[in-house]
């Protein structure tokens, strides 16, 4: 009985604190509006096919790059498509390629993490040495190297984006890891006879959600940004299905003729990489508690 | 500690690494689909090219021995030889990297000019309209989508106003003003992004040191308020901003490869995108291996700033 409550005391603290952190977080005007951004953008894209006013592959070769006018609210494209629609439609490009990514690296990098973190020893030496490699080579230049090696896909450049991003969330995993081993709750409940197993999953894990949530947000809009860099350069989301990246990589050729197809693609992914940052400094305040 | 044992320390550290960079850069090479050998000829099909190919490059032989030769002739600095000009990989890589380090020299200039003193006057002047501002610069210079700001400028300096070129690259030697010109919108794209960076660290480092006590026992003393935050404060926030600097330094001569794109500068970052379209392995090969080094390098180099700048690492250390 003792031993129950003792095994189960942090879990329990921590799960008891989480509400008030969301509470914590959207208490800030900033963090709170940003959050509104983000959940209009899900909306959004979630909504996509009730939206968009027009269907994004729809061509009109009559209407091709046209102003902004009443029938399409932000322009047409070069082959007559309506912006909007494709913006509405690209929406879900960019989203999945925030989310997505991020959970390839925690699904990697958590059991990774505690197995380096916690056995130690070589096999900690070579995953951190791997790690330190993968660290060496800048982001989006592994990003750029794997999606080409992989093929130019969207599904291929979330996974090279994902395993980019695997260095800096495999590094604060372990280091976390090992930072909460040598707590003294950790220590009374390896005394009291827990498990390796039931120590890393019921003590160890709950504890390292700050620190990686606090990464995964900000790596949500690092992702997003870098997914359009690479369907910027063709190695993503493949033509005619649209992509926010991918259609500035096209209005690039018609910068003086129709600038409106360069302008609305680029502030859409400031505005939800903004509203992302906010939201993650929001977090990071909330969850730290040096920062109060 | 002395300097050079630090250094030493140091350095071992990073021959595992660089161990580890060129085994995952070749490994990526044979995770190409199919034949190694067929991709490396490019267009060629005649089946004798392929087969002299196989033998030069040891494609017959265990991942071992080629790793092994591979890394030999990297040591000695050959790289192999771009498949599309025939020109060796090295001096590919010797002509581009002086085009990319003046840009990040620049882009470093101007992250310093904007993110130094907006990171103080924020901290100091923190929770007015001064540091309201200044947070919310930093964090669009963080936000923004480089490559679409350059588009965007592009438009704006060159289409509209044609006060600048919009792209292209002329060596200094050549034409210096237009050296410069050219330069100026690219080194502001990747300026600003790297000033919101050193703004946030320089706001945060000057938070806490003007809460130190030696600040405290300064202004008790009766020092001038600008001596305070200039002096004491801002000298001693400064040290991890260095440090960052030189980090952020490494990722300029390897992150710029949009904003080369963009301004079709001819540099690593446009070599590397080149590379990438063109099937060209070894170019591929060789300017990560290089950008990887390099950014190795730099992180040592900040290392060895942080011990340098900061007294108390060689007492305890």
């Amino acid at each position: 009985m003792t031993r129950a409550v003792a095994a189960g005391a942090t879990a329990d603290i921590a799960e008891a604190h989480r509400p008030h952190v969301v509470r914590r977080v959207l208490r800030r005007p900033a963090a709170l509006s940003a959050a509104v951004v983000v959940l209009a953008f899900i909306a959004i894209a979630i909504a996509a096919a009730y939206v968009a006013p027009y269907d994004p592959l729809a061509t009109d070769y009559r209407a091709v790059r046209k102003a902004p006018s009443p029938a399409h609210v932000l322009g047409t494209d070069e082959v007559g498509r309506d912006v909007l629609s494709r913006l509405v439609w690209g929406a879900r490009a960019s989203l999945l390629a925030g989310v997505v990514p991020v959970t390839i690296a925690l699904a990697v990098s958590v059991p990774l993490g505690l197995l380096s973190g916690y056995a130690g020893g070589w096999i900690d030496g070579l995953i951190m040495r791997i790690t330190d490699a993968m660290l060496a080579i800048p982001f989006l230049i592994v990003a750029i190297a794997l999606a080409a090696f992989l093929g130019p896909s969207l599904v291929n450049a979330m996974i090279a984006i994902g395993i980019a991003a695997l260095p800096t969330f495999l590094r604060l995993a372990r280091g976390t890891v090992l930072t909460i081993k040598t707590e003294e709750y950790v220590e009374s409940a390896r005394a009291l006879g827990c498990s390796a197993l039931r120590v890393a999953v019921r003590h160890i894990l709950p504890n390292m959600v700050p620190p990686l949530l606090i990464q995964s947000s900000i790596t949500v809009a690092a992702a997003i940004i870098a997914e359009a860099s690479l369907s910027f350069l063709g190695l993503g989301q493949q033509p005619p299905a649209p992509s926010w990246g991918s259609m500035l990589n096209a209005a690039q050729r018609y910068l003086s003729q129709a600038p409106w197809m360069a302008l609305y693609p680029g502030l859409l992914i400031f505005a939800i990489v903004m509203a992302l940052n906010v939201l993650g400094d929001g977090v990071r305040d909330a969850l730290d508690p040096t920062q109060q | 500690m002395k300097l050079g044992r630090y250094i030493a320390q140091r350095l071992v550290v990073l021959v595992p690494t660089l161990f580890f960079v060129s085994v995952l850069i070749f490994t990526l090479q044979q995770l190409l689909p199919g034949d190694a050998a067929i991709a490396l000829a490019g267009e060629e099909n005649d089946p004798a090219a392929i087969q002299a190919i196989r033998a030069k490059y040891a494609l017959d032989q265990p991942f071992v021995v080629q790793y092994g030769l591979w890394i030999g002739r990297v040591l000695r600095g050959d790289f192999g030889e771009s498949l599309r000009s025939r020109i060796p990989v090295r001096e590919l890589l010797a002509s581009k990297l002086p085009v990319t380090l003046e840009l990040a020299v620049f882009s470093m200039a101007i992250a310093l000019a904007i993110g130094l003193p907006a990171g103080v006057l924020s901290a100091t002047y923190r929770g007015t309209p001064v540091d309201v501002t200044a947070n919310l610069v930093a964090l669009s210079g963080l936000s923004v989508p480089h490559f679409w700001l350059g588009i965007m400028l592009i438009l704006l300096f060159a289409v509209q106003l044609g006060w600048l070129p919009a792209s292209g690259y002329v060596p200094p030697w050549e034409d210096l003003r237009r050296n410069l010109t050219t330069l100026l919108l690219p080194s502001f794209v990747l300026g600003t992004g790297v000033a919101g960076v050193m703004m946030r660290h320089t706001r945060g480092a000057m938070l806490q040191t003007l809460n130190a006590d030696y600040v405290r026992t300064a202004r008790a003393k009766s020092v001038p308020e600008r001596l305070v935050v200039l002096k004491h404060a801002m000298r001693n926030a400064l040290i991890p901003v260095i440090t960052l600097g030189a980090i952020e330094f490494g990722r300029l001569l390897s992150g710029a490869v949009l904003t080369e794109q963009i301004f079709a500068i001819p540099g690593f970052g446009k070599l590397l995108v080149d590379g990438v379209f063109n099937r060209d392995y070894a170019v591929v090969q060789g300017v990560v291996l290089v950008s990887a080094g390099l950014y190795v390098l730099l992180n040592l180099v900040a290392d060895v700033l942080y011990f340098l700048a900061n007294p108390r690492m060689r007492g305890s250390a």
